[in-house]
């Protein structure tokens, strides 16, 4: 018994300081996966592009801006927007349960929609609207990759899934390429980058992030890095025997995503919703399905 | 805190310009000048601009829009007036519609000449700017 406790008391330190890494590490990730991001989008287009630590610089400048609030709400939303974002990473990182991870994070976009709703700014508005249709369209993906997760390893538990000897890869790749399909519109990316972007000139001017003007730009910032880091994370879960694979993986993916967002220009939101519910349907489910009737 | 310095974010706007100072401000983010190297983006959005770039002088109708944009960008902010027209009003000064130079509705700080203005002049202009940005920021905290 008292064996036990020890072991428990292990794993507990252990999620803590997993989680801990989570909060401290993912932003220095994020803000360097987006620094570097700027610079090979820059040499695509034949350019220099800025130093790697660009988004830190950005992200600190915002924050001695003034703060443009536009109503009492506005600016806590943006917070809650972050606070959620943290959370779901937290619950990802720290081991937990797959699908409450992804419901957390459902929450934080929530948030954001919200926060664009508040501002009465016709092209925020816009943005949120567009922002909820991305939603509609990217969530039952992520929802269904947790589905094929549970099929290969038997288990929603993030802590559980790390320790299986089977690589889900190989069981359920057509799950796999549906979620990259899925991952242009979680990281923002042409051509499905509609509701906002981080090129300048849209026709939306900012979409969703027009009223947002300093410290709460910088929140939106932040939380974009810890929302890369946990799709990235969940990319790795497809290798999750292989560690060096997973991670060698995830970040091929990011690049692929980098090299769609500078061949493709913005479609419209009909075809956005409509490919990528084909792709979730012919590609995760069928893939679902054969993995039924094969039994695996 | 000299993070202003190394991400100013631009705002064109083309108030009456005949789009030869437009052109080079556009080449000035073209890969040949590359001005993201410094941090410097074109944003659409006076919200998130640190710098205010304004082609061409002012008339009858473009004043309210320049006050608008103006009044909407967060401190500290900075205007850059590029080209001849931006400055004086150049040979447009005397027109009926025009008011003349973009000091004459909003506080300039720092004017870029020439007809076309030069990308190199450009460049120059805005990082004159960030030295203004900096003295702007140190004056509110101050006050603050």
């Amino acid at each position: 018994m008292l064996v036990d406790i020890n072991v428990f008391h292990g794993e507990l330190i252990m999620e803590i300081l997993s989680i801990i890494l989570y909060i401290v590490l993912a932003p220095v990730a994020g803000g360097i996966i987006a620094g570097a991001d700027r610079i090979i989008t820059a040499r695509m287009q034949s350019r220099v592009g800025p130093p790697v630590l660009q988004p830190f610089y950005d992200v600190l400048k915002l924050f001695s801006k003034q703060n443009l609030v536009v109503n009492r709400f506005h600016g806590d939303y943006v917070i809650c927007f972050l606070v959620f974002t943290i959370l779901s990473g937290c619950i990802f990182f720290g081991g937990g349960n797959l699908l409450l991870a992804i419901f957390a994070l459902i929450v934080a976009n929530v948030f954001i929609v919200l926060a664009a709703y508040s501002t009465n700014s016709p092209y925020t508005l816009i943005g949120a609207e567009r922002e909820l249709l991305q939603m509609l369209a990217a969530e039952p993906m992520l929802l269904l990759s947790a589905v094929a997760l549970f099929n290969v390893t038997g288990t929603f538990d993030i802590s559980e899934m790390l320790k299986t000897t089977r690589t889900p890869f190989l069981y359920v790749p057509g799950v796999f390429l549906a979620l990259t399909y899925v991952l242009t519109i979680k990281l923002r990316k042409s051509p499905f980058d509609l509701s906002t972007s981080h090129h300048a000139h849209q026709e939306l001017v900012k979409g969703l992030t027009t009223e947002f003007a300093g410290p709460s730009l910088a929140y939106f910032e932040m939380a974009h890095w810890y929302e890369t880091i946990f799709m990235l994370g969940l990319v790795y879960l497809f290798f999750a025997n292989m560690p060096i694979v997973g991670v060698l993986v995830a970040l091929a993916v990011y690049f692929v995503e980098i090299l769609i967002d500078n061949i493709n220009a913005r479609v419209k939101w009909e075809l956005m919703l409509k490919s990528a519910w084909v792709v979730t349907l012919i590609l995760g489910v069928g893939n679902l399905f054969v993995l039924y009737f094969l039994s695996l | 805190m000299g993070f202003l310095k190394k991400s100013p974010w631009v705002l064109h706007y083309d108030g009456s310009s005949c789009n030869g100072c437009d052109i080079e401000v556009l080449a000035a983010l073209m890969p040949k000048y590359d001005v993201e190297r410094f941090g410097i983006i074109n944003t659409g959005n006076p919200k998130h601009a640190d710098v205010f770039l304004i082609t061409g002088s002012v008339n009858t109708q473009n004043v309210d829009v320049i006050k608008n944009i103006y009044n909407q960008m967060g401190e500290p902010k900075v205007v850059v007036a590029v080209g001849a027209c931006a400055c004086t009003g150049h040979f447009f000064a005397e027109c009926y519609n025009t008011l003349g130079g973009i000091d004459k509705v909003i506080p300039v700080d720092v004017y870029a000449p020439g007809c076309a203005a030069r990308p190199e002049v450009i460049i120059d202009a805005v990082v004159k700017g960030l030295g203004v940005l900096e003295e702007k920021l140190t004056k509110l905290r101050k006050k603050a």
